[in-house]
């Protein structure tokens, strides 16, 4: 049954498996095992990441082309979202019509760079989308009269997903049963229902070809195989997915903005997140995410702690300043291209197979 | 010789007189010929380098607006360094400040590069996601090791007395600061001309670009060369860092990486690895974007990727396509 829910791609190492579990554990469980706010919110934005980072696995490690507009396929989830909640009335008709509108857009905008710039390399591809990509964020923050501008939009949610709202007059096993907590199993639940489907998607033949043209799309041409059509629908999928989690962020936030959705940052916590976890694996992405949203709520403290008792030593405190996490991050991120290509999946697999 | 491609240099004619009779006033039309100029020819110096190395050896660097970073970077510590010479009333005083500058971000920029070649690209040729992967990466590192050295804090750059403020001819005012700037710029084209066409190394990289095997063959050693073009196209982006960071005034952590966009823009415009296809690229990109700033605000923001468009639908691979066997 679990084997059939995974697609039969098990991750097929003992420690991999336990941390996956552990990780589930502990995101299905949440608002029980971590009560408060700030757990809450750091879970949330794991579910919603960990989906994020899939669908751009799905991108790069399984098709091999590098997209840097997959933040704006997230915002425009986001932001077609906050533009129906706040400018019709709130309910869930609003938020249907919200998200079908922003994947529509989505469908098209990955549809239209695809076709233009995915016949030619990698390269090419990588630039044509950071340049769209900028345009968009700009265009964001400029047509400050549908989009909030800077200041993004602040928007009401239906009256089930709201705080204040109670669904349980008592609390369930010290829980208090209310809005945050409908939120937070809507964007668990939705979040893995994707991933499992994401996962379906990479292990069925059309996976299958998609990796023979991420190894060599020449040959795979060559058998007949359409490459240019098979990546623009991995680039649509992908596409897609990204406004799907944009929309669960934009939920749990009640709120949509340049800085949440479509900061070229983000693009590069995704990529970090990808490379680091494992790219082509898909439970990559679980990693991850884990590993780097706690990292980035969680590793600035220890750092803090660090830099304090470096004090006195030149430079030193100032390397392990708490705001200096993404060095460390991304000095992590330059050694696992250069020496683990598939991450921390790949390595825990390799010392299995042994 | 190659017979030269005339079509670009006249459609960038047909826009800048096609501007004239749009704008109306002739002064306004100088001042903003000027202003894309100015920002066309420093976008030239910063992607000119980016655009050869990756016609040399297939290489795109995503971190080079991490050169443009580091000299905007030196350049404002150098000012700060001559600060005697920049805050004087004379001319020549302040180019003592600036000349300086420029010079320490270009050498400090094109050690970077050597470093950065030697440490982050060279294990990675011939494999493209790897080098954008790794490039990004290096470019993570490098900014927060900014972070490190300079602070975390937007930097000021002021310039020199003497180049504030503007000409005025007539009732046309053109901004000092500007004027440098397309000096420079054409001294640097200039030079770059002179080197590739008139000297032995200029007909190697011109030769390696086309067909590096045929050159390796016959025994020169293109992997030097390259890491010297790579040297001088970090100096030349540091170069360019200086200039834009006086240009703005101030100098944050993100200048290169918002300059990234327009170079990747310029140089798919100009055709991946010409040095004429940047250099028409750029003054079109300058001069479209100040004009259509000036004529339809409303749609400025999206007029170089119109442009980019609009090019490629007329020419695929970009205004001066390089040939490659």
């Amino acid at each position: 049954m679990i084997s059939s829910l995974l697609s039969k791609d098990l991750p097929r190492s003992r420690i991999l498996t336990a941390m996956l579990a552990a990780i589930f554990a502990a995101l299905a469980l949440a608002p029980f095992i971590f009560p408060g706010t700030r757990p809450l919110d750091v879970a949330a934005k794991v579910c919603v990441f960990v989906l994020l980072v899939a669908s751009y696995d799905l991108l790069l490690g399984y098709t091999g082309i590098v997209s840097f507009a997959h933040t704006m396929f997230f915002g425009i989830g986001g932001y077609g979202i906050a533009i129906a909640l706040s400018r019709m009335e709130v309910g869930w008709s609003a938020i249907a019509l919200g998200t079908a509108a922003a994947v529509a857009l989505s469908l098209v905008l990955s549809f239209l760079v695809g076709l233009f710039s995915l016949r030619v390399k990698a390269i090419f591809f990588a630039m044509i989308t950071l340049a769209v990509a900028s345009f968009f964020a700009i265009l964001a923050s400029q047509l400050s009269d549908i989009t909030g501008g800077e200041d993004g939009i602040t928007f009401k949610v239906p009256e089930l997903l709201r705080p204040a709202y109670r669904l349980l007059e008592e609390p369930f096993l010290g829980v208090t049963v209310g809005g945050r907590f409908v939120t937070y199993y809507l964007v668990f639940g939705t979040s893995l229902l994707l991933f499992l489907a994401l996962l379906r998607v990479v292990n069925s033949p059309f996976g299958r070809v998609l990796l023979a043209i991420r190894e060599n799309d020449f040959r795979a041409e060559a058998l007949g195989y359409r490459t240019v059509i098979y990546r623009t629908i991995a680039n649509c999928l992908g596409a897609v997915v990204a406004t799907l989690a944009g929309v669960l962020y934009a939920l749990w936030l009640r709120y949509t903005g340049p800085n949440t959705t479509l900061d070229f940052g983000i693009m590069i916590d995704i990529l970090l997140m990808v490379v680091i976890g494992g790219m082509g694996t898909m439970y990559g992405a679980v990693i991850g995410a884990a590993i780097f949203v706690v990292a980035q709520n969680y590793l600035q403290e220890a750092m803090k702690a660090f830099s304090e008792a470096l004090r006195g030593v030149p430079l030193l405190p100032d390397l392990f300043h708490p705001d200096r996490w993404l060095l460390w991050l991304g000095v992590l991120f330059v050694l696992s291209v250069y020496y683990f290509p598939h991450g921390i999946v790949g390595q825990l697999r390799a010392g299995t197979k042994k | 010789m190659k017979r030269i491609d005339w079509i670009p240099p006249a459609l960038l004619l047909a826009i800048v007189l096609g501007a004239l009779a749009m704008i109306g006033s002739p002064s306004t039309w100088v001042t903003l010929t000027v202003a894309g100029l100015a920002m066309g020819l420093l976008i030239f110096i910063m992607a000119s380098g980016l655009t050869l190395v990756f016609g040399l050896m297939d290489v795109m660097n995503f971190a080079h607006g991490l050169f443009i970073a580091i000299g905007a970077y030196v350049a404002a510590s150098t000012i700060r360094l001559f600060a005697g010479a920049a805050g004087a009333d004379s001319f020549l005083a302040n180019l003592g400040a600036i000349v300086p500058a420029m010079l320490a971000a270009a050498a400090a920029a094109g050690l970077l590069g050597l470093a950065f070649e030697r440490i982050i690209i060279k294990p990675v040729y011939g494999q493209h996601l790897k080098q954008i992967l790794i490039t990004t990466g290096g470019m993570i590192v490098a900014e927060q090791l900014i972070h490190v050295f300079w602070g975390p804090d937007l930097l000021p750059l002021p310039r020199p007395a003497t180049l504030r403020g503007s000409f005025l001819v007539g009732d046309v005012a053109i901004e000092k600061f500007r004027l440098i700037a397309v000096v420079v710029g054409l001294a640097v084209f200039a030079a770059m001309l002179l080197l590739l066409n008139r000297t032995k190394i200029g007909l190697l990289i011109r030769a390696g670009v086309e067909n590096k095997e045929m050159v390796e063959a016959m025994g020169y050693r293109i992997r030097r060369l390259f890491v010297g073009v790579f040297v001088a196209g970090s100096a030349l982006a540091g170069l360019g860092g200086a200039l834009w960071g006086m240009y703005q005034e101030s100098v944050t952590v993100h200048i290169g990486a918002s300059m990234m966009v327009l170079i990747f823009i310029v140089i798919i415009i100009g055709g991946l690895g010409s040095i004429g296809g940047c250099f028409a690229g750029a003054l079109l990109v300058g001069l479209v974007a100040n004009y259509v700033g000036f004529l339809a605000p409303k749609i400025a923001l999206g007029s170089n990727i119109l442009l980019m468009v609009l090019v490629l639908l007329w020419r695929p691979q970009g205004l001066y396509p390089v040939s490659k066997q």
